[in-house]
């Protein structure tokens, strides 16, 4: 059931919500940037609309509720391991559309990958709701349409919310409220019911083509060594990533004598030193070329061989957050072209052999 | 529902299933509710091999097979994945561990008999013994690699035609050797070269690297004979290459992968290459599809 409402009856219904569950929605934090005088946006717990920036993608990704960067696993305490509560309050988060493809992903990985689910990521994850913020224009860096996450999957979230000019010029809200248990808190509050639509967006600045193929000469191909110079294996497009969901353990303890302590993970990033360190000194990915190949394979192409869709969703949050100011998309379409001219030069020596023989 | 369940003790130890899986690779049934918490595991017994590597016998009664492997946690130090070298069907397992870091370390100094580590697993697909027990076979194993193919060598040596069973086992040096009750057993049963990279003057076995033996491999028909392949990178990559040259068919050629592991259970990442996970996936993976999992 969809609704329009005026901005009061909008605020009347956020605070509704934060009644009933926890808000975790993006927030601009002035001056908190990573540039002096800069601002960014990052989720954190909300009560009322107007602290949630609606407008502005988020730099930062929703996924921290869903696996948090450090995350308790158990304590360890005179040979006992005992597993801490987890906070199972319900959460309602507010997310775009490619957020709730990019969840999709998480659960991929957390729930469907190996042979159970993620004992820690369910007990969340159950108590999680979804809250699609429309997009009515492409944002920075964004190359969702190409991803095919432009749109949000059908029954992913239980309510919409965009901002439109109403007929008589007042700013007016539209939810699509599929939840019915939402949508009687909605109601009451709403000027009107009428069909709606979430707003998507159908063209971005920034195009990318996946390759469909990718030849193992591709692993020694010449696109990656800029990244040797350029990449300062920062990690920062990993921590940013809504889809990336790597974690490393780590066992700490904090008494003189050794008899309390607890194992935690934390997140990875394939692009930092010490990902791959095994014992004995081996490394396998040595230079910021070599990981850079490694993460932009994984996200267009090695995750789908296996699950069958591509990781990336198109957000551009890596591109935007890179000191360094490599374009994820620029280097998704030099593969793209770099496999396209291999597979052009397989064909012209098949050819070849064949007007020769 | 997992968060009713907020405060657990640790995790049981699975009961003796009557069937052990066979061909399906990937881990064994799950043990317990929350599968990232391990287990305690008395230690049975340690056998010294040399002073940086002791076989742990380990309470363990759950199903496993040769080339799957277990985390092993010393609480607060971490885990690390080791691979299993002995089974006793009911009651055991073995781990055969190298001293390298913090959690081995610590288990080496601060653990002995009747001490309790921690466990969890198996993961893995491990070996299919049974694939390997009719027709000419070679195995390769180097160092600590001799672990994961130990129970595959101890199979085949009870194999009906355990003289077309060929086995080159590498270590260091004769200071090195692991096993030596295991390798003198083998000697009687099957064709087993033993050998060292060097070794002090006087020394009256095989000298030098495991590939200057494939060469003299009485393979009546290398075209069918199978192969298993696990160590050091480096001496996996010249063995397969010498295997191929002798004319084993890639398909007939299996190998053992070692990434860096945190979960075993195809969440952490750590392990990925290409499309595949180690953990998953492997570690045994056959030639054919592992020569495409480029790093
Ligand atoms: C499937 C599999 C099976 C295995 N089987 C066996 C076996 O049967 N026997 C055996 O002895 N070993 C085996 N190993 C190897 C074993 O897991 C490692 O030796 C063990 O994890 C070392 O742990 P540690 O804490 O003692 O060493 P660590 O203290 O972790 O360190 C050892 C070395 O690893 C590197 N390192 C580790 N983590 C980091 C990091 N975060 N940053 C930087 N450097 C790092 C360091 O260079 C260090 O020198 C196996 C590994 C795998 C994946
Ligand atoms: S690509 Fe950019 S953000 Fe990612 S590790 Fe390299 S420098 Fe850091
Ligand atoms: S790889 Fe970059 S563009 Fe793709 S989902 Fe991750 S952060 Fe977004
Ligand atoms: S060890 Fe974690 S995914 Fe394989």
């Amino acid at each position: 059931m969809g609704y329009a409402l005026g901005m009061d009856g909008f605020r009347e219904v956020v605070g509704a919500l934060a009644g009933q569950y926890r808000l975790w929605a993006p927030v601009l934090k002035v001056g908190e940037g990573r540039f002096t005088d800069t601002d960014v946006v990052r989720y954190d717990f909300v009560t009322s609309a107007d602290e949630i920036e609606w407008h502005t993608r988020s730099d930062y990704a929703f996924k921290e509720i869903l696996t948090p960067l450090s995350q308790t696993l158990f304590y360890f305490t005179d040979g006992q391991t005992t597993v801490p509560p987890a906070d199972t309050r319900d959460v309602l988060v507010f997310l775009r559309a490619c957020d709730l493809c990019a969840l999709r992903r998480l659960d991929q990985v957390y729930q469907q990958s190996g042979p159970r689910s993620d004992w820690f990521y369910d007990r969340i994850r159950d108590h999680v709701r979804f809250a699609l913020i429309g997009c009515p224009e492409s944002q920075e860096d964004c190359f969702c349409v190409s991803m095919g996450s432009n749109v949000a999957p059908a029954g992913s979230y239980d309510l919409s919310v965009d901002f439109v000019a109403g007929t008589d010029g007042e700013p007016q809200v539209l939810m699509d409220v599929p939840a019915a248990d939402l949508a009687a808190l909605v109601a009451p509050r709403a000027t009107a019911e009428r069909d709606v639509e979430p707003a998507h967006v159908t063209e971005n600045e920034t195009k990318v083509t996946v390759p469909a193929e990718v030849p193992n000469s591709i692993y020694k191909s010449d696109i990656w060594a800029e990244y040797n110079a350029r990449c300062i294996e920062c990690g920062r497009c990993n921590f940013v990533c809504p889809t990336c969901t790597c974690y490393t353990m780590q066992d700490v303890f904090y008494t003189d004598n050794g008899k309390v302590g607890e194992r935690r993970r934390v997140a990875a990033s394939c692009m930092v030193d010490g990902y791959t360190n095994v014992a004995g000194g081996g490394q396998y990915r040595r230079t910021a070329g070599d990981r850079m190949r490694f993460k932009v394979l994984h996200k267009v192409y090695d995750f789908r061989r296996r699950f069958g869709y591509d990781m990336c969703v198109g957000c551009g949050r890596c591109t935007t957050v890179c000191p360094e100011y490599i374009n994820f998309a620029a280097a998704v379409n030099k593969l793209a072209d770099a496999c396209a001219a291999e597979a052009a030069a397989a064909t012209a020596t098949k050819e070849g052999a064949g007007a020769n023989a | 529902m997992p968060s009713e369940k907020s405060v657990l003790v640790p995790g049981v130890a699975p009961a003796v299933s009557p069937e052990v899986p066979r061909m399906t690779p990937g881990p064994a049934a799950v043990q317990t509710d929350n599968p990232y918490v391990p287990w305690p595991a008395r230690i049975l017994e340690i056998v010294s091999h040399t002073a940086r590597e002791h076989t742990f016998r380990l309470e363990f009664a759950g199903d496993v097979r040769p080339g799957q492997f277990f985390e092993v946690s010393i609480p607060k130090y971490g885990e690390a994945p080791i691979s299993v070298s002995g089974i006793e069907p009911g009651r055991s397992v073995d781990l055969t561990i190298r001293n390298v870091g913090r959690v081995t370390g610590e288990l080496f100094e601060g653990y002995g008999v009747g001490d309790q580590v921690l466990l969890r697993g198996p993961y893995g697909n491990g070996f299919d013994t049974s694939m390997f027990m009719d027709g000419e076979v070679v195995v390769m194993a180097g160092g600590t690699g001799v672990s994961p193919v130990r129970g595959v060598i101890d199979a085949i040596s009870h194999s009906a035609d355990a003289k077309d069973k060929h086995v080159i086992v590498g270590f260091r040096s004769p200071a090195d050797m692991l096993f030596r009750d295991d390798l003198a057993r083998w000697a009687d049963a099957l064709d087993l070269i033993l050998t060292v990279d060097g070794a002090p003057e006087g020394y009256e076995g095989n000298v030098g690297l495991v590939t200057k033996f494939i060469p003299d491999l009485p393979l009546r028909d290398p075209a069918t004979a199978k192969a298993v392949v696990v160590g050091p990178p480096p001496m996996m990559r010249f063995s397969i290459m010498g295997l191929l040259k002798l004319g084993l068919a890639e398909e007939n050629i299996w190998l053992s992968q070692e990434r860096k592991m945190c979960c075993g259970m195809g969440k952490c990442g750590h392990c990925r290459i290409g499309q595949h996970y180690v953990c998953l996936d492997g570690p045994v993976f056959n030639y054919v599809e592992s020569k495409d999992m480029l790093d």
